[in-house]
């Protein structure tokens, strides 16, 4: 009967192990800006903020998952890893994050390595390397690139959650015994069904940019042919 | 579009608080988590300190408790595993209420449902203290990066953006005699969601376009820098609460 939201809240995991994450998730994520900030060109800078946005927006939803009396709600770090990139779609992630824990409490700021090294550095980086794989695997159609947001988008999910179950073993506040096996049972299998509507949402929203604006979607940029430098839509009359 | 402006939490005053530059708060808040997370949890007594400096805040501010309460169910799933953990913990049981009780798991739940609470009030005072916009200063003046406080700008402004589009698009829905009801407007929402994230990037691509125009250059305008920048009375003014917090951490450590 383990009832989380997927942001960790202050108190739940132990100072020493926090301090620990705390530090690898500034690591990682001076990693990302230095990486970031050569990807981040007039395309990106825009889209890496809707993807932010957007990503908060759904966070906002809540599923209940009426069997254990759970909710968790969705991550986008698939979505972002598809759409701006791991670097810069982990920073989104992240920032997210940092934002939600500052103002609206949502998972406490003691605890923001933890919640970054889950969702935004976990999450993205599951997601990335599968989208690379996949992308190369799979046929270039649309059904090849559906398959490939949807699966990478619930992996994700997944690989965050145990996460979670990682940092709780190793700095739970309350020793679970051997409950702790039953933890990642739980966290796995409520993500799990998380992660299937986040694959559908990533999968939707993935393919009506690729159709629309192909060279939106960050993911397909190292795949085609380096075609006409992409002026940016002046917008004009809609 | 009122970007920028506000946001849900926040409550315009002009009170001491809200008048404290962004990154004092910030700095305050974050030092004062930590102590109430670095607190043992079997000292009490610290943490009715850590609640009476709290309300202190709250009073200073002027924002009522039924406000900070009613917003504080944010925490409510968390609170649900800390009452699961006296059932599942292990180790020595006790008997309350006739129930057979791990007593770790109730240090555990007490330990959650403590910091957890004090971390959620903490950051509510900030958010109802601060705009969006001044927390972005504030976080530029801390030196966060800049591609940093870019997204977290870009976020803030599109919420509106994406918000903004959400309602047109359920407004051309209904128009065109769609009777969106309870769970079925899901559906015409997952339909649409794609087309939603599309028609928000262009309007955002847009307006950063325009930005760009105006002479943006990732770091918004000189003047939010300079002015009202923290001087060092107002460091020690706030410092007031995140040291009494510090040192009560302190205390209590000893103790135990």
């Amino acid at each position: 009967m383990e009832t989380l939201a997927m942001h960790i809240s202050n108190g739940i995991i132990d100072g020493p192990v926090a301090a620990i994450f705390a530090a690898l998730a500034l690591a990682a994520l001076t990693a990302c800006v230095l990486r970031g900030r050569r990807d981040l060109d007039d395309r990106l800078a825009p889209m890496a903020g809707l993807v932010a946005a957007f990503i908060f927006a759904v966070q906002m939803l809540n599923f209940p998952i009426f069997t254990a009396g759970v909710s968790g709600h969705l991550l986008g770090g698939a979505l972002a890893a598809m759409l701006v990139g791991p670097w810069v779609g982990a920073l989104c992630v992240a920032v997210v994050l940092v934002v939600q824990a500052l103002i609206f409490g949502d998972g406490g700021v003691a605890m923001l390595g933890l919640n970054i090294t889950n969702m935004a550095l976990l999450g993205t980086a599951a997601a990335y390397a599968l989208i690379a794989l996949m992308l190369r695997v799979l046929p270039r159609t649309r059904a090849g690139l559906a398959v490939t947001a949807f699966v990478a988008a619930t992996v994700s999910v997944v690989v965050a959650s145990q996460g979670f179950v990682l940092e709780y073993w190793l700095g739970g506040t309350t020793d679970l015994g051997n409950n702790l096996g039953g933890l990642a049972g739980t966290m796995a299998g409520v993500h799990l069904l998380i992660g299937i509507g986040e694959g559908l949402i990533t999968a939707t929203t993935v393919l009506t940019v690729a159709k629309v604006r192909p060279d939106l979607v960050y993911a397909l940029r190292s795949l085609r042919a380096p075609a006409a430098p992409a002026v940016p839509v002046a917008g004009g009359v809609r | 579009m009122g970007a920028g402006h506000g946001h849900v939490l926040y409550r315009e005053s002009d009170s001491p608080v809200h008048r404290l530059p962004p990154e004092v708060k910030i700095v305050a808040m974050v030092v004062f988590t930590l102590a109430v997370v670095a607190t043992p949890r079997e000292a009490f007594w610290a943490f009715g300190a850590y609640a009476v400096l709290v309300a202190a805040v709250a009073a200073l501010a002027r924002v009522g408790p039924r406000w900070l309460l009613s917003r504080a169910l944010i925490e409510l799933p968390f609170v649900l595993f800390a009452v699961a953990l006296p059932f599942l913990g292990s180790g020595d049981r006790v008997e309350v209420l006739g129930l057979r009780l791990s007593e770790d798991g109730l240090h555990g739940a007490w330990n959650i449902l403590a910091k957890g609470t004090l971390g959620v009030l903490a950051s509510l005072l900030l958010a109802a203290t601060t705009t969006t916009r001044d927390l972005i200063v504030g976080l530029d003046r801390l030196h966060c990066p800049q591609v940093f406080t870019q997204i977290a700008t870009f976020m803030l402004r599109y919420l509106d953006v994406l918000v903004g589009e959400a309602r047109r698009m359920r407004v051309a829905r209904i128009s065109r005699g769609d009777d969106p009801r309870f769970l079925w407007q899901l559906r015409g929402f997952a339909a649409g969601i794609g087309a939603l994230f599309l028609r928000a990037f262009e309007r955002g691509e847009r307006v950063y376009l325009a930005m760009l125009s105006r002479g943006y250059t990732g770091r918004m305008p000189a003047v939010w820098q300079g002015e009202g920048a923290a001087s060092a009375g107002q460091w020690l003014v706030a410092a007031t609460v995140p040291v009494l917090a510090a040192s009560i951490a302190a205390t209590a450590v000893v103790l135990s």
